[in-house]
């Protein structure tokens, strides 16, 4: 019950942060993305926003001593694989056309935008998508590509 | 740009109590997939988590009395999606949980996502911006 509480509360700071800072208007991700445009920093001050409190958050809870150090989060993989490349150069393709990452899709879904609807729906058949590809590697064994 | 620093200030706000709350990270790529294709103990707080998301919508909306009209006809729109849904699970996060949450922890992997990503919606907007004669937006 609590955990469900947190997660709702959660949801609603995170979008609550999207909305107020301009990002669930795809315009202003284009205007970020566009080098050749006119050109807005606003998507650097979200990313320096959020990476100040979160990444202070995660220092404060790691301070001290070693009885502390299990509230840190787990020890991340330097494991660069094809995988991780491709798919953030696919998802930036897409996010470059439309300008919907899925954050920003999902809260402005709820504002009742059509665009965010049809983003957030072809979002979900992009990972379902995903989903039978891993499943038909898997199966045919060759896991060199997608499978991590 | 005060209203961008506020903003992200809550979003870092948000994956900071994500994380101590409910021991999760807070990337909507990751919440969103799981919640469609993972039935663990974690579905349902990944569903109140979206239904958050989706409530600060409808405030926003209700507050500004505004809907946003797409800024694109549906199709490339839809086609947008797929690539994002598909890259983001076969990558692992998006510009929640590589950006913020895993450049937070200093991760390798994600900085590199990061600018992976970063990198190619730049150009794709260079071309269709500046070179695509047709493209249908401006």
């Amino acid at each position: 019950m609590k955990a469900m509480l947190s997660a709702l509360a959660c949801g609603l700071l995170f979008g609550i942060g999207l909305c107020i800072s301009g990002m669930t208007d795809p315009r202003n991700i284009i205007a970020f993305l566009d080098l050749g445009g006119r050109w807005s920093p606003n998507l650097a001050g979200v990313m320096f926003g959020a990476i100040a409190v979160h990444l202070s958050w995660l220092r404060w809870l790691a301070r001290g001593d070693q009885a502390n150090q299990c509230s840190l989060p787990p020890a991340n993989s330097k494991h660069i694989d094809r995988a991780l490349i491709g798919g953030a150069a696919l998802f930036g393709i897409g996010w470059g056309v439309s300008g919907y990452c899925p954050g920003p899709a999902i809260v402005a879904l709820g504002s009742g935008s059509l665009g965010a609807f049809v983003s957030v729906l072809a979002m979900a058949a992009g990972m379902i998508l995903n989903e039978g590809v891993r499943w038909m590697i898997k199966r045919s064994g060759k896991r060199s590509l997608v499978v991590r | 740009m005060l209203l961008a620093l506020i903003g992200g200030a809550l979003i870092g706000l948000s994956a900071s109590l994500y994380w101590s709350l409910n021991g999760r990270v807070a990337g909507i790529s990751g919440i969103f997939g799981g919640a469609l294709l993972q039935a663990d103990e974690a579905r349902g707080q990944r569903l109140w988590f979206l239904l958050g998301l989706i409530a600060s919508g409808v405030g926003f909306a209700v507050f500004t009395n505004r809907v946003p009209a797409p800024t694109l006809p549906l199709f490339p729109l839809a086609v947008a999606g797929l690539l994002v849904g598909f890259g983001t699970r076969m990558g692992g996060g998006c510009t929640s949980g590589h950006g913020v949450c895993g450049l937070s922890r200093l991760s390798l992997r994600s900085l590199v996502a990061v600018l992976t990503f970063m990198s190619t919606a730049a150009i794709t907007v260079f071309i269709v911006r500046h070179v695509l004669e047709w493209w249908p937006a401006r």
